[in-house]
């Protein structure tokens, strides 16, 4: 195999990666503050591809398309969380099933308005094209989804590091209740976390549904992922996060590359390993 | 209830059904067969789930891939009863007994999503590993087990009480299981892990053996569903078999055994009910959901019992 395969390849996980962390993310600040798993996380990604899909099909605008997905699922993820989750506070098994109910009413709602068949979202003529270096070909979409993500992960750790909110945010992850004692509002905390954790994921499922496309099942599929990310790099951790989401874009993509028929396997078992030297993952702490 | 009162009405039940049995027309017999069979499943979980407190995600992992073997050996190489069997059960529990050991590193909601993340592992290989697998087609026409009794397998009643006999023995052993000292130390565990490590408890054997067991068992009901649906494919391993099954016991009630059973009852009867006048069955599962969970959280059995904790 040639340099090229390995550089393009390379390429590929990391701009796949990128997406990852979108959906990350938030999986892992929801976790963080709320310790709910969240198992409607993929759904939030699959119905922002989808709504994406609809306002770009209504006005043929792309950042239209992201900030409607964006915006609908941000109110979709915080009336979850305000009128049925809170109802279960602490019950982390509770809170979990009932999130996958969510996740089934949202897929077969899914199914109800847009059908069975794939989508793809039109991508703008700035973002198609191909830059080419010598023999190698990098697709402008997956340079811009890099950047996307590079962009609002330095955000993310400028807001949790050097604001206030970061730090009362991060105050609510290591002890929420020692948090609440001086006088942080936790469920507001809560809130736009969970607001931003869905903004996240609706944002990535429009962008991905550019490359990837958008169909029935896409929940339950990027749904792992986002578990391996955040299991692999700690929950509540978003160095872990991004460390994890590189990871596994480039494991599944060498993996998809070169041993097409056991390429679940070549994500996981990394997974596996890291688990068993270190539970928590590699940021997380106990 | 008693012990004895609870073998009674186990046995009743199952007598009763196997009495009803050869007057039902062909369609609610299917059905019951059915049921009979995604029962075992069922209380295969709660043995994780409600004695032991681990909430596994990914238990398709083992019910799919008792019935994949039991798929590819009696299609391709034409192996009987005893083989496919032996085989299913060996690698069922082969693979809980692999997954366990990443697994029950973990605990909570860690345990859920590893238990996810793993029986994607298998999903995924059932999906994409098409020369073994047959990937997205599946395995179709897997041929009825012949017993060397007067009656063939490939009727629906013999078939029936076949799975009926089967799924008691396999209550029994569960029933013996969970009552035996070291079920009595699964259920210690659930309620404190800590104090049983005190108290000079193996909490990680335990837990360990539970969650093996657990796949064993689900392996005798892949074994059946295989033989019972005559094909297997991704869906006998994907998510939603697995959440159907985790539902199946929250409805019926964790911590009993005929609460999954008739959990797995209700369910499989709502879902083929419902088909018949909607295409909504994820909708309408997604709602049973959350509304058990918000409503009746200790399920169906657990509220007419007096013993609440």
């Amino acid at each position: 195999m040639s340099g090229e395969f390995w550089i393009t390849q390379a390429f590929n996980g990391l701009s796949y990666g990128a997406l990852l962390f979108l959906l990350a993310s938030g999986l892992s600040l929801i976790f963080g503050v709320m310790r709910i798993v969240n198992m409607a996380h993929g759904s939030y990604f699959m119905l922002g591809g989808y709504v994406g899909l609809s306002v770009v099909w209504r006005t043929g605008s792309f950042a239209a398309a992201l900030l409607a997905g964006a915006l609908a699922l941000a109110l979709v993820g915080v009336g979850m969380e305000r009128f049925f989750l809170r109802r279960l506070p602490g019950q982390t098994l509770g809170q979990a099933l009932m999130t996958i109910g969510f996740a089934l009413i949202f897929q077969d709602l899914a199914l109800l308005i847009w059908g069975g068949d794939p989508y793809s979202i039109p991508v703008p003529a700035t973002l198609q094209g191909v830059l080419t270096a010598g023999a190698l070909r990098f697709p402008v979409y997956r340079i811009f989804i890099v950047v996307v993500a590079v962009v609002i992960g330095a955000a993310l750790w400028l807001i949790l590091d050097r604001t206030r909110v970061g730090a009362m945010l991060r105050a609510a992850v290591d002890d929420r209740e020692m948090a609440q004692g001086v006088g942080i509002h936790v469920p507001r905390i809560s809130f736009a976390v969970f607001a931003l954790g869905a903004a996240l994921a609706a944002l990535g499922g429009v962008i991905g549904a550019g490359f990837l496309g958008v169909y029935p099942g896409a929940d339950f599929e990027v749904l792992p992922y986002a578990f391996v990310v955040v299991i692999v790099g700690g929950l509540g951790s978003l160095p872990g996060a991004m460390v994890g989401s590189l990871l596994v874009g480039l494991l599944d993509n060498f993996g998809k590359a070169l041993f097409p028929e056991l390429s679940y396997f070549t994500l996981f078992a990394p997974m596996a390993l890291i688990l068993a030297l270190k539970p928590t993952g590699l940021f997380g702490r106990a | 209830m008693t012990l004895d009162r609870k073998v009674f009405a186990g046995v009743t039940a199952l007598a009763l059904a196997g009495g009803v049995a050869p007057f039902l027309p062909a369609y609610p017999l299917t059905l019951l067969t059915q049921a009979v069979i995604v029962a075992v499943f069922a209380m295969s979980l709660d043995v994780l789930l409600g004695y032991t407190g681990l909430p596994s995600l990914g238990h398709a992992a083992y019910f799919g891939i008792a019935a994949y073997a039991v798929g590819i050996l009696s299609t391709e190489h034409q192996v009987g009863l005893a083989g496919c069997l032996g085989a299913g059960l060996l690698l069922a529990t082969a693979t809980a007994a692999l997954f366990g050991l990443l697994a029950i590193r973990a605990t909570g909601t860690y345990f859920l999503m590893i238990t996810l993340a793993l029986g994607m592992v298998v999903w995924g290989l059932a999906f994409r590993w098409v020369s073994m697998t047959k990937g997205d087609n599946g395995i179709a026409g897997v041929p009825r087990p012949e017993l060397g009794l007067p009656w063939s397998l490939s009727a629906p009643l013999p078939f029936f009480y076949f799975a009926l006999v089967v799924a008691a023995l396999a209550w029994a052993a569960m029933g013996v299981l969970v009552r035996s000292p070291f079920g009595l130390g699964l259920r210690g565990i659930r309620e404190s892990e800590s104090r049983m490590r005190a108290l000079g408890y193996s909490v990680w054997l335990h837990k360990y053996l539970a969650f093996v067991i657990s796949g064993f068992f689900a392996g005798v009901a892949g074994v059946l569903w295989a033989y019972y649906n005559g094909f297997v494919g991704p869906v006998d391993v994907q998510l939603v078999t697995s959440v159907e099954t985790l539902l199946m016991v929250a409805l019926g009630g964790p911590g009993t055994l005929a609460g999954p059973a008739l959990g797995a009852t209700l369910i499989v009867f709502l879902k083929n009910f419902v088909s018949v006048y909607t295409k909504r069955w994820l909708l309408i599962l997604g709602a049973v959901y959350i509304g058990v969970i918000l409503w009746a959280p200790r399920g169906v059995l657990g509220a007419f019992r007096r013993d609440a904790r």
